[in-house]
């Protein structure tokens, strides 16, 4: 099998790796690279388990492989706290009660940042609109949307207020944190 | 409108049980730390693949796995003959167990690797380990089966039938059970006398669990030692310890399971399957950590399937719409081998809510399990109780529309009164507490049902097509006492297991026989025992699922977790709290008796100056310098809680929706859910369980079902198949709940759990049964596609000669 030497960068750390042709992007993140906290559900781009952000847009990444995300900015659910302080969509989701076993929480955090980046004040029928390529088996939805819209609130009071706004360029934990995303 | 959830901080310590916290589990998960079994990487791990069946029935010639054996990287492939010659530790019986009898089962072999056939597509036929996880599938492509294909069948009243192809051995007419409850004569005679007879007829199709995380096992042998440790999926570490210790004749004390996060199981990871013990032998085999992650077909061919049944039932109803009798028919697909619960679910799970929230002085019911070319059926979220509820809330909506009664005021009239509790019903349970009416009458309001005829009726007239669905539900929850499991069957005890240790600087570790696998066990389980013992909810830490940690359990299933659990949280603390009062007093230079404990602190009666805390308490216990004469140093208590009775929670769903009789398409105007759960721990947490039990049950009215081609072929293998609902598949919620506790348990709670599935399917046929009224329509059935709909319209117009339903349908 040929193998191939790519660059990823995964919440602002570049990683080289060689990976075969057929290596799907969500197993070079998770086997190759240690980022445990994107999930496979499905493998088949349904479930939406697996999304991650590549170069700023949501992607199914059991269905990508890892050589077209050669070069990209990559971001993983261990990027979204900024140190100990959690995304909004992160908050958003804890204060509404928006997972229960949180196999999918990852992926439907990641389409979510990916909607509000694009459309910062989404009603609910934008928001289930959007969360059609991520499956949710435990909550029912009703409590996603609502973090969803937390999460809204939030970024637009915070970049109201001269806050922090989603921002792929920003400075994320390298090395050894990247797994470690901060826990209140 | 939902619950807001509240920072544990902002909570009175007094206030801490019943407060509608934010869960503890979150941080993990939302960042990524959580640790699901596929996350476990151990050095040197093998990945196992298996080969499965793709015929539904065959004789199996010859499996050819020489070609996989030679390639680089496999490391071991081994099918059921490799098994038989084994010679790894333990006396491997190859056989699946039930973990449920029945005095008529008809049990068969289950092999874990099959044994010259199989019975389904999916079945295993062989397991392939390589050193890397693509190349161990790689690995099966190279293995050659010879199959002999034989006939299939994949519905019970087919499986039934004598000309049916025979699973088992010649003989046994695919039969698994033939089970009643009740008393037929006393039945029969309230039918003789009927004035009226309400018939019907109804399948609850099969469903598929559809957990998002996959099944998974990575197992680790050391030989030194003879240790099997075994991460996995499950939601009853301890039990899947017990069955897979004699399925693989490993040593009970030398085997460890352990319940990363578990990514959702609805029932599918109670079960014993090969699969995970197949991991486990081949780790000891090839002494090396072996992983195993299903893919999402293997779920869909292999995770055991709920439902699957086809009923007739008839309700004997007096002309003032008092029910007299109640007769109910059933077959169950039981799927090609028994899984380990399932003769329960539809016996004894099912058969004994027959009874509903009514009052019915006669009821019989028969079943029979059929063995059918589909994977093993059995618990699936609710477990026979929604099948049970389905047929009693239909046939209560047929009755009233029959005689021309509002369906609330019928219910009503047959509810099992408030001052009947505790109730005895006709299929030997007894109810707990119950006051039927109260979740109704919220409900009503909520749906605002005063004027909702009205303008159904005035929607008609625009060619506007409203219905309302009823459900009042009863589940059983928690089942219980043991002695009783054991007369029905059970081959162990339901009681729950937990230990609740102080440490010597003040903290707790409270540990439970339970498994959550997204329930919020730890929130919860955490506001019982710091109430309990009247420290800060932050000194308390909940662990669950490992056999190595905790001491014994029976696991998360069947809505038992805060009854059966919480329960015996409670007891080990208090346990813990009355040695504490012995020390306490010690200390204090009193008599225990005068001792009270409040808050966390033990207090001399008629002294409030002289009293020592909780956790000064379990300081003193551990530092052991002064005791009371014969007392233990430590400070802590193991307690095995065991039921007096179920616990039975109930409530009232409705639906409300709109119906395109020219589309068939189904849109809620709102879904209406009032549950009465006994005491709230965390509300939060109860809402939350509510709208997922809900969603299931909203997936099953309208989008989910197993469906088999006449070659037992499942083509609904995918989820682009297999429609499990979206965001935008469920409809916004409202919820309300009213509080009658349980007598039995010293929580006074109920069971959560499974109450939204097991009340929702129903709620929503009746209402598009409602909705298509004028059309004559009675009923549609599950799944209610659009396509079912609008041919259940245009059918019916054909056999009225009334031509065009859609068009015709409003202008009765």
């Amino acid at each position: 099998m040929t193998t191939h030497d790519i660059t990823l960068t995964v919440n602002g750390t570049d990683h080289d790796l060689a990976v075969e042709s057929r290596t799907l992007l969500v197993h070079a993140l998770r086997d190759e690279l240690g980022y445990t906290g994107t999930n496979v559900g499905c493998e088949s781009s349904l479930c939406g388990a697996c999304t991650v952000l590549v170069d700023g847009d949501a992607v199914k990444s059991c269905t990508e492989l890892a050589v077209r995300a050669d070069g990209a900015e990559v971001e993983t659910v261990e990027g979204l706290a900024d140190g100990g302080d959690f995304h909004p969509i992160q908050e958003g989701f804890q204060e509404e009660h928006g997972l229960q076993c949180g196999y999918c929480t990852p992926g439907m955090m990641l389409s979510a940042v990916d909607l509000l980046d694009e459309n910062p004040d989404p009603d609910d029928e934008e928001i289930r609109e959007a969360l059609e390529g991520n499956l949710c088996r435990c909550t029912g939805y009703q409590n996603i949307v609502n973090a969803v819209q937390n999460a809204a609130g939030q970024m637009s009071g915070a970049v109201a207020d001269g806050g922090k706004e989603m921002d792929l360029t920003r400075e994320y934990p390298t090395g050894d944190d990247a797994s470690g995303g901060d826990s209140a | 409108m939902s619950i807001d959830s509240i920072d544990p901080d902002d909570v009175d310590a007094a206030d801490i049980l019943g407060s509608a916290i934010e869960r503890r589990e979150d941080p993990a998960l939302i960042t990524g730390n959580a640790e699901y079994t596929d996350d476990i990487e151990l050095p040197n791990t093998a990945h196992a693949a298996i080969l499965r069946s793709q015929y539904a029935h065959a004789t199996i010639e010859d499996v050819d796995t020489s070609d996989a054996e030679t390639m680089d990287g496999v490391v071991g492939v081994y099918t059921h003959d490799d098994l038989a010659r084994d010679d790894t530790p333990g006396d491997l019986p190859f056989l699946i167990p039930v973990a449920w009898q029945l005095p008529s089962l008809n049990d068969v072999d289950h092999p874990m690797l099959a044994d010259g056939r199989v019975r389904y597509q999916g079945d295993a036929i062989a397991v392939v380990v390589a050193d890397e996880r693509y190349l161990a599938h790689d690995a099966l492509d190279n293995i050659d089966v010879d199959y002999e294909r034989r006939d299939a069948v994949t519905n019970p009243s087919d499986a039934l039938a004598g000309d049916a192809p025979q699973l088992h051995s010649e003989g046994d007419r695919n039969v698994a059970f033939d089970w009643e409850i009740g008393d037929e004569d006393k039945t029969d005679d309230a039918f003789a006398d009927a004035d009226n007879v309400v018939e019907f007829e109804a399948d609850n199709q099969l469903l598929i669990p559809n957990a998002m995380e996959p099944r998974a096992a990575v197992a680790d042998y050391n030989p030194g030692t003879d240790e099997l440790d075994v991460f996995m999926t499950t939601q009853n570490p301890h039990v899947h310890r017990l069955l897979m210790s004699g399925v693989l004749g490993h040593p009970e004390h030398k085997l460890r399971i352990k319940a990363p996060d578990v990514g959702g199981g609805f029932g599918s990871k109670i079960h014993h399957y090969a699969d995970e013990a197949l991991v486990a032998w081949a780790a000891k085999h090839l002494e090396r950590p072996v992983k195993w992650v299903a893919t999402r077909s293997e779920t869909y061919l292999t995770d055991a399937q709920g439902r699957g049944h086809e009923t007739t039932a008839e309700l004997a109803v007096s002309d003032d719409g008092d029910i007299e009798g109640f007769r109910v028919d059933t077959k169950a697909n039981m799927g090609a081998y028994l899984s380990t619960f399932a003769p329960a679910v539809p016996t004894w799970l099912y058969g004994t809510l027959l009874s509903g929230q009514y009052d019915i002085p006669a009821i019989h019911a028969s079943v029979k399990g059929a063995y059918t070319n589909v994977p093993p059926v059995d618990a699936y979220r609710g477990a026979g109780r929604p099948e049970a509820s389905f047929v009693v809330e239909r046939i209560m909506h047929l009755a009233a529309k029959q005689l021309d009664i509002d369906p609330v005021e019928f219910r009503k009239r047959n509810f099992v009164a408030d001052d009947d509790f505790p109730f005895e019903t006709e299929v030997a349970v007894v109810y707990d507490s119950g006051e039927y009416e109260k979740p109704m009458d919220e409900a009503l309001e909520m749906v605002g049902y005063e004027d909702f005829r009205e303008r159904q009726e005035q929607a008609r007239e625009e060619g506007r097509y409203l219905g309302v669905g009823f459900s009042c539900y009863i589940e059983a929850c928690g089942l219980a006492p043991s002695e009783l499991a054991g007369q029905l069957g059970a081959q162990a005890g339901l009681w729950e297991s937990s230990l609740v240790r102080f440490h010597p600087s003040g903290t707790v570790t409270a540990f439970c026989g339970t498994s959550g696998h997204g329930q919020g066990h730890g929130t919860t389980y955490a506001q019982i025992v710091a109430n309990e013992l009247g420290i800060p909810y932050d000194d308390v830490e909940v662990v669950e699922g490992d056999t190595d940690e905790i001491p014994h359990g029976m696991g998360t299933y069947g809505s038992r977790s805060a009854a059966v659990g919480g329960s015996s949280l409670v007891k080990s603390a208090e346990k813990v709290v009355e040695k504490g009062k012995q020390i306490a007093a010690h200390q204090l230079e009193a008599d225990p008796e005068d001792v009270e404990f409040d808050d966390g602190t033990y207090r001399v009666a008629g002294a409030p100056d002289r009293s020592i805390g909780i956790k000064d308490v379990a300081g003193q216990a551990y530092l052991a310098h002064d005791m009371p004469d014969g007392e233990e140093p430590g400070l802590e208590a193991t307690s095995f809680y065991d039921p007096d009775n179920f616990v039975f929670p109930f409530g009232t769903h409705v639906a409300v929706v709109e119906v395109d009789p020219e589309s068939g398409e189904i849109e809620f105007e709102t879904y209406v859910a009032v549950d009465d759960v006994g005491n709230q721990i965390n509300p939060k947490i109860v809402e939350g369980q509510i709208h997922g039990g809900v969603a299931q049950g909203v997936g099953q009215a309208l989008y989910e079902g197993a469906e088999y081609d006449d070659n037992g072929n499942l083509v609904t293998g995918s989820m682009q198949d297999y429609a499990v609902p979206k965001a935008e598949h469920i409809p916004e919620m409202e919820t309300g709940s009213t509080v009658t506790p349980s007598p039995h348990n010293p929580l006074g709670v109920k069971g959560v759990g499974e109450a939204g599935t097991i009340a929702a399917p129903q709620a929503i046929v009746n209402a598009v049964s409602d909705a298509l009224d004028p059309f004559g329509v009675d009923g549609v059935e599950m799944p209610m596609t659009a396509e079912r709909v609008w041919q259940a319209v245009n059918e019916q117009a054909s056999a009225d000669g009334s031509g065009d339903a859609a068009e015709n349908g409003g202008e009765e």
